[in-house]
């Protein structure tokens, strides 16, 4: 059992690595957002299983931690993409493509909440 | 009745987050049920309201049943995602061509749209960055294939579309 959890919890750690690399070396806002999100979703998530393994009394709270990361971790990325973009950070120079310029600020998801708010 | 259900299900969670039975002695920990009890109230107080009109519906087995086979097909996306994002970042000339493309969901319900989001943003290469009530999503591709949108929609929406649909619509 033990065995076989530090396995897991190693590969977490790996991809953990891979994306912390993918942050340092990519060049803007948004890709770095690529990286982080997806290794630290996967990464996190490996390595609370990982220990939850090791430790079979702790596995249904790892399990639901886990769950919980993988549910609102690319929450939390489209927020910092989307605040990025109104905020207007603009794309890597090498970047080929752009249709945000046909956002507007009307009926978008969200907005309602945000005047409810105000 | 919906706030109800949210509480038994935060109470739920709350148990197994603290797991307050002592397997040896065989006793319960009083304080963590009350303070589960109190914690549970207070955030269905507050946020009861959060929660889309009609959540219920999300308890038929059927809807349940389709998750279930949704997990492995999404895992599968997740770890390949991980592993090309691996692949970019090891790979000294890193062969990016980024973009944000405009794609279109037939999803119609919130909760739907936010699952097919998440799930865009999880799986190879695209994170959503805006998405509009009527179905317009904004995704940032690190290696845009399709500049037009009904090509980059086939290629980035369809393969969830259908499960997500008979999961939450």
């Amino acid at each position: 059992m033990t065995t076989i959890g530090v396995i897991i919890t190693t590969v977490g750690t790996i991809f953990l690595l891979l994306g912390s690399l993918g942050v340092i070396r990519l060049p803007d806002v948004y890709n770095r957002l690529q990286a982080g999100t997806k290794c630290t979703t996967l990464g996190a998530f490996l390595t609370i299983i990982g220990v939850g393994i090791m430790q079979p009394a702790w596995f249904v709270k790892c399990s639901l931690i886990a769950g919980f990361i993988l549910l609102t971790n690319p929450i939390s990325s489209h927020a910092l993409g989307r605040a990025a973009r109104k905020s207007g950070v603009a794309l890597w120079k090498g970047s080929v493509l752009d249709k945000s310029g046909e956002f507007d600020s009307s009926d978008r998801l969200g907005t309602r909440g945000h005047q409810e708010a105000d | 009745m919906r706030k109800i259900s949210m509480f038994v299900v935060l109470y739920v969670v709350w148990c197994l987050l603290v797991f307050p039975y002592d397997r040896t002695t065989g006793q319960w920990d009083t304080q963590s049920l009350l303070v589960g009890l109190v914690a549970a109230l207070v955030v269905v107080v507050l946020f009861g309201n959060a929660l889309p009109d009609r959540s219920c519906f999300l308890l038929a087995p059927r809807r349940w049943f389709w998750a279930l086979v949704y997990i492995p097909f999404f895992a599968y996306y997740c770890l390949k995602a991980n592993l090309e994002v691996a692949y970019l970042v090891l790979h000294p000339d890193m062969p990016i061509r980024p973009g944000i493309v405009k794609v279109r969901t037939s999803l119609r319900t919130r909760v739907a749209i936010t699952a097919l989001a998440n799930s865009i943003t999880l799986t190879p290469g695209t994170l959503t960055v805006d998405a509009d009530e009527d179905g317009t999503l904004y995704v940032h591709w690190i290696d845009v294939k399709f500049a037009e949108d009904d090509e980059a929609t086939r290629e980035i929406v369809s393969r969830f579309e259908g499960h997500l649909r008979r999961i939450f619509e």
